[in-house]
């Protein structure tokens, strides 16, 4: 189950917690994969700890070139992309009423529209081949907002709507389009997160728990292989229990 | 039939699977040959490919017959 030998995958945001679990498990099932990130050396470090089968292209998603050569760039090192995963995210928080222009425009450039712009290229092959799995990256938050966060929340709200119309648009051609959205997770973003804070999140959670970046990676693995063929359109949340829908 | 028109030929009655001889000069690629939007933009990737031509959105939203899909490639392809 979940073998996915031969595969090729790109996932954006690879140095970050939640984007390196998921590089590692679609690594361990067997898929070549492509690295991305904006940090060079971490992206060579997590490289060279998974071994073969991988490659490296750096990319700046708040920038549109950047964006553009990215999926040229992994079809030309892999020769081909069959998996998609749009995981690269960055917040700048910010109460509604204070938040600059700029804030809203990073947050939404990098969160949604270099989705898009990755999405939209790498589905053009994907419809030469009959096959394809596109997995994006949204969060709790995306469903049920949170203050601070307008932003980060319009953009992974943002993120499920699109997944509903890209996955409605493919489907007839072996195509998936669907959403992972994570609670809590145990990652740098969520390390600064003061004890009292913390504490806050946890009386919210049934589970009790902050989230592993392996738990949101076993939910990415499942909807790129094969097994989940049947499954588009959907976002699967991955939360503990905080948000049930 | 001109080289080009049967090229554009073989590639509709490969992708969109309909009788050779449905597929003439004015027939259209949705009305007549059942290809919905979806096929129209694999069609257009599909003679991309074989002329080894650029087909910008602009010009390819033009070509909505087999007709026109010929005669775009055979004035734009070298």
């Amino acid at each position: 189950m979940f073998d996915l030998t031969g595969r090729k995958a790109l996932v954006t945001g690879a140095t970050g917690g939640i984007g390196g679990a998921i590089a590692r498990a679609l690594h361990a099932q067997g898929a070549t994969v492509t690295l991305s990130g904006t940090r060079r050396a971490a992206l060579d470090e997590l490289a060279s700890s998974l071994g073969e089968r991988v490659h490296v292209v750096e990319a700046n998603l708040s920038d549109k070139d950047s964006v553009e050569a990215l999926v040229p760039a992994a079809e030309a090192a892999m020769e081909g992309l069959d998996i998609l995963v749009n995981n690269a995210g960055v917040t700048k928080d910010n109460l509604f009423m204070r938040m600059k222009d700029e804030e809203w425009d990073t947050v939404i450039a990098v969160n949604l529209t270099a989705s898009f712009r990755l999405s939209r290229a790498a589905v053009k092959n994907m419809m030469r081949r009959r096959y394809g799995r596109i997995v994006n990256i949204g969060s709790v938050v995306g469903s049920t907002g949170n203050p601070g966060q307008g932003n980060y929340a319009a953009s992974k709200a943002g993120l499920i709507g699109m997944t509903k119309a890209l996955a409605a648009e493919v489907a007839s051609r072996n195509i998936t389009v669907n959403c992972v959205a994570p609670g809590f997770i145990e990652s740098p973003m969520t390390d600064v997160l003061s004890d009292k804070q913390r504490e806050g999140i946890l009386g919210t959670i049934p589970m009790g728990r902050l989230g592993q970046g392996d738990e949101i990676a076993s939910s990415v693995v499942y909807l790129a292989s094969t097994e989940a063929a049947y499954v588009t359109g959907q976002t699967l949340h991955v939360n503990g229990g905080m948000a049930m829908f | 039939m001109s080289d080009v028109a049967d090229r554009v030929k073989k590639i509709v009655v490969e992708h969109l699977g309909v009788e050779a001889d449905k597929v003439v000069e004015n027939a259209n690629f949705i009305d007549d040959l059942g290809a919905d939007s979806l096929d129209t933009v694999e069609l257009v990737m599909a003679f991309e490919e074989e002329f080894n031509v650029e087909i910008p959105d602009d010009a390819a939203e033009t070509i909505v017959t087999v007709g026109d899909a010929v005669r775009f490639l055979e004035k734009n392809a070298a």
